[in-house]
């Protein structure tokens, strides 16, 4: 167990925990923060992610102390009611079916779009690659990208 | 005068008769922080001072906020936004003062509080709209009172109550004291379609918000003090059983509280349909957090048998059936081979129509083909998990499932508690797709907590999930179609079995539109648990039969469609046989719909097509899938939709569910596949297990509805099964070369190559 500094959605606190655990379960039973989902544990279906530094990671595989004060952003960071631009777009294309995975894909876009402003449909389904959806509302997840691009450049 | 509906209320058992006024806030269908949809400041609606309490399904309070409880599971089908819906129309209320709550299991006051057989919308149609209907009797029969005026004088308008004649008007709030107290009444009134204001209106998902900005609503997000975590060791491979486990060294890591044996079902215990339990021995790890039980997990020492044959008793709704558990570690080469026996033998008839034989004996042409699909497993996003609070007096059950009503039998038995002691909550389902309908993690997490005599919440990891079986069945179903001279259908022949179930819907399309049919059965046993998915024996048969129909068509020298039209017509205008289960009329519906919404007559060049159509779940759905072939990757560019669900409730959920079911059908058929080797599941996770993604979607869907006034019916699943057919049929436009096993990925890329 060590005590382990985080800086999570602005707020600075301490947990003490075994320094291996991924930063997924420290956000999820340590925090309370659970809009971070577990999905596979392997990064391999990006239901868990984060921003670390503004980067999209996979928090299952991210072990807590190599984020110790590094500038962590989670869902229920983005913003305070829901209303970052991509969350609305959201919305607006009315995109969960089970709604599981979309704070991951949320997460997701929301760093290709601070990366690329505008992606093209090829680029847009190249950076969501990772993140599965099993209710296949894909479509929609494209869909929504656009429209928070477009509502971003504004 | 004015042809009225009337709804007699005497269906309405307990959640229609009075129960009591609430007041205070008092909350008696609620419960914790998962359940409610919170009122967002952002909405301008305050909470009111008192709820009033109308029926089983709606309480209004004083200021006009009116909160509809939504009897059924969600798991992603939208029925708690759909059904409330159909609750809000018949009460007559402005949607925005609309919250919805989920209701916990209760049998006394609701019906059939299941996710299954895409029946939520279609059964409930009568008493959700009975519901809102007999409340709004109440509150004009309380204002007439007020007013002294005729009942029949009273209007109403999105939630006010009018007397036109004195020019009074009142808020449903202002009236709700009073007609709760008010006799339900015997029989009411409800609307006709053409005046419906919510119903056939796209309403948002009542979850959005909370689901874009992460709170808690699933059941892995359940937390309570003094919560502990539990997960479950279950054996490596079908045909095996627990012999011993050595723990000392796992059970002195850091937070483990302890290691455990639990028994699922007591041996004598007679279970019920839905108790499938692959592994009813299993070990139990329960520490403090999740990291340190996986960390215990893997240091745990289990050592495996292999299980003798053996018979359970199941009860399958009634009659009690012997359940034969072979013995053996299985493989898919011997499952494969074995299901390739039944291609020559005679197997189970089911349904014999003419004199099959003679005619296939006197045609001009035979075509035979055999059609293969693998096991899936579900791979719902959100691992299974429970959440279980057992003491001596009661027990308390928070997570995700389909089928509570089912489960909380087995759990009365299993700790000896009567029903009324167990209270079952419903949360957001992280999918289900059939496979939270088998409920054994439920009684795991009960019978753990029991143990520890603490709160508990056992999580799956997603390796356990992917290898705790209840797939869907492997099939293989061969066909025979004779034509005449002239190119007419005159014999139809199907073969359908599997391991351990046969996919054959004997009455099916095209059973009453060709003179000879035969449909046989067959299946194989098998130690391999299997349960219901997405459109159960639909999904596999679908596909092959329309596939077939393709053949037949081209055989034929007719359009695909053309011909699906031409035995529709036979079956519509003289039917053969008795039993025929569809419309033939409103299956032509959605193929003539298809045909002009997706320009079928106006053929594009290199672009490949595929028609489908099927009846399935009461409603029709038709699809074109649309293929390309560009850098030697093949592409979906579009497809095309028409369903006949009958009212659509709620359009552009109805649409997104569509959406998804086509993306989910496209997925399954191209990627789809648990393998076995010596009984070991190949696949324990999705670096292994394929699963659709982004960039293999296709990268346009247009769905659209057939117009009608005919009761609504459902849309979780009857757009899945027809676009693998449409898929396979336009796969082989697209390659010259039919496809006829899945998953097909590997066939279809290695023909893209050779292009």
């Amino acid at each position: 167990m060590a005590v382990i500094n985080l800086n999570v959605n602005g707020k600075k606190q301490a947990v003490d925990v075994d320094p291996q655990t991924p930063m997924l379960w420290v956000l999820r039973e340590h925090l309370n923060l659970v809009g971070t989902k577990y999905g596979c544990g392997i990064a391999a279906c990006g239901a868990c992610t984060i921003h670390l530094e503004g980067m999209a990671v996979r928090s299952c595989q991210l072990p807590v102390s190599s984020a110790e004060n590094k500038a962590i952003t989670t869902i229920e960071g983005l913003s305070e009611n829901g209303d970052h631009p991509v969350q609305k777009a959201w919305l607006e294309h009315d995109v969960p079916q089970c709604g599981y995975c979309q704070s991951g894909q949320i997460m997701t876009a929301v760093a290709l779009l601070h990366d690329n402003p505008n992606p093209t449909d090829a680029e847009i389904e190249s950076a969501m690659h990772g993140n599965i959806c099993r209710c296949g509302t894909y479509l929609r997840i494209r869909a929504a990208v656009k429209t928070a691009a477009k509502s971003q450049s504004l | 005068m004015m042809a009225q509906t009337l709804f007699k209320t005497s269906i309405g058992r307990r959640s229609f008769l009075k129960t009591s006024v609430l007041a205070g806030g008092g909350l008696m269908l609620s419960f914790s922080w998962l359940g409610g949809c919170q009122l967002n400041p952002k909405d301008g609606l305050t909470m009111p001072k008192e709820w009033f309490e109308l029926n089983g399904y709606l309480k209004i309070g004083e200021n006009g906020i009116v909160t509809i409880i939504s009897p059924n599971p969600e798991g992603g089908q939208n029925v708690k936004t759909s059904m409330p819906m159909i609750v809000a129309e018949e009460l007559d209320v402005d949607w925005k003062n609309v919250i919805v709550e989920q209701a916990p299991l209760n049998t006394e006051l609701y019906t059939r509080q299941f996710i299954g057989g895409s029946q939520a919308i279609r059964q409930g149609w009568r008493s959700l709209r009975l519901a809102g209907a007999s409340a709004r009797q109440m509150l004009r029969e309380a204002a007439a009172q007020a007013w002294q005026v005729s009942v029949e004088e009273i209007t109403t308008e999105a939630g006010t109550l009018f007397h036109k004649t004195s020019g009074k008007s009142a808020g449903y709030g202002e009236m709700a004291s009073a007609a709760a107290k008010i006799q339900v009444p015997k029989e009411v009134k409800v609307k006709e379609v053409k005046e419906f204001k919510i119903i056939g209106t796209s309403r948002k998902n009542v979850e959005g918000r909370k689901i874009i900005t992460g709170k808690p609503l699933f059941g892995i997000d359940t937390k309570r003090d003094g919560m502990l975590i539990a997960m479950i060791v279950h054996p490596p491979a079908f045909g095996m059983k627990l012999k011993s486990v050595e723990d000392s060294s796992a059970k002195g890591m850091p937070g483990i509280k302890d290691i455990f044996t639990i028994k699922t079902f007591d041996d004598a215990y007679e279970r019920q349909y839905f108790d499938t339990c692959t592994f009813p021995e299993v070990v139990a790890v329960v520490g403090n957090t999740t990291w340190e039980v996986l960390n215990a997990k893997k240091a745990l020492k289990v050592e495996w048998e292999t299980f003798s044959d053996h018979t359970i008793s199941r009860n399958a709704f009634g009659s009690t059936q012997a359940v034969d558990i072979p013995a053996g570690l299985e493989s898919t080469t011997e499952h494969m081979a074995n299901m390739a026996q039944w291609m020559t033998k005679s197997a189970n008839v089911v349904r014999r129509d003419g004199n099959p034989e003679l005619a296939f004996k006197n045609s001009a042409k035979i075509i035979e083909r055999t059609y293969t699909a693998p096991f899936l497993a579900h791979n719902c996003m959100e691992p299974m998990n429970f959440f279980a609070h057992v003491t001596a007096k009661k027990a308390e059950l928070v997570g995700p499932l389909q089928k509570p009503e089912f489960t909380e039998k087995a759990l009365s038995s299993r700790l000896g508690m009567p029903l009324e002691n167990i209270e079952i909550h419903m949360t957001r389902l992280g999918g289900g797709f059939g496979r939270r309908s088998y409920a054994h993690f439920l009684l795991e997490a009960a019978l753990i907590s029991q143990k520890m005599d603490a709160p508990i919440k056992l999580i799956y990891t997603r390796e356990d999930d992917m290898t705790s079986g209840i797939y869907r069945p492997t099939y293989s179903a061969t066909y025979r179609a004779a034509l005449d001279a002239d190119n007419n259908l005159i014999a139809f022949h199907v073969k359908a079995g599997g391991i351990p179930e046969s996919p054959l819907y004997a009455n099916r399309f095209p059973a009453g539109a060709v003179d000879n049919y035969l449909a046989e059965d067959w299946s194989i046993n098998s130690n391999i648990t299997v349960g219901s998915f997405r459109a159960p024996r639909s999904n596999f048969i679908a596909g092959a039969e329309q596939s077939f129909l393709d053949e037949v068509a081209e055989a034929a020298g007719k359009d695909p469609i053309a011909l699906r039209l031409e035995l529709l017509a036979r079956a519509s205008k003289n039917p053969v046989g008795e039993n025929n289960e569809y419309e033939a009329n409103r299956y032509a519906g959605v193929l003539e719909l298809v045909r002009e919404k997706s320009g079928w007559d106006n053929a594009k060049p290199h672009i490949h097509r595929g028609v489908a159509a099927y009846f399935c779940h009461n409603t029709y759905v038709a699809q074109v899938l649309e293929m390309t072939f560009e850098n030697g990757k093949p592409g979906i560019p579009r497809v095309c939709c028409a369903i006949d669900c009958g009212i659509v409730v709620n359009p552009d959920a109805a649409t997104n569910l569509a959406e998804g079911a086509i993306v989910d059908g496209i997925g399954n058929a191209l990627y789809g596949a648990m393998t076995f080797k010596e009984g070991l599941p190949e696949k324990n996770n999705f670096n292994k297990y394929r699963i659709i993604r982004h960039s293999e979607a296709p990268k346009s869907i247009d769905v659209h509805f057939v117009q009608n006034e005919i009761d609504p019916t459902g849309m979780g699943e009857p757009a899945f099964p027809p676009v693998i057919g449409a898929l396979a049929n336009a796969m082989y436009k697209a390659t010259n070369k039919r496809h006829y096993n899945q998953p097909f990925v590997q066939a279809l890329e290695t023909s893209a190559l050779r292009m």
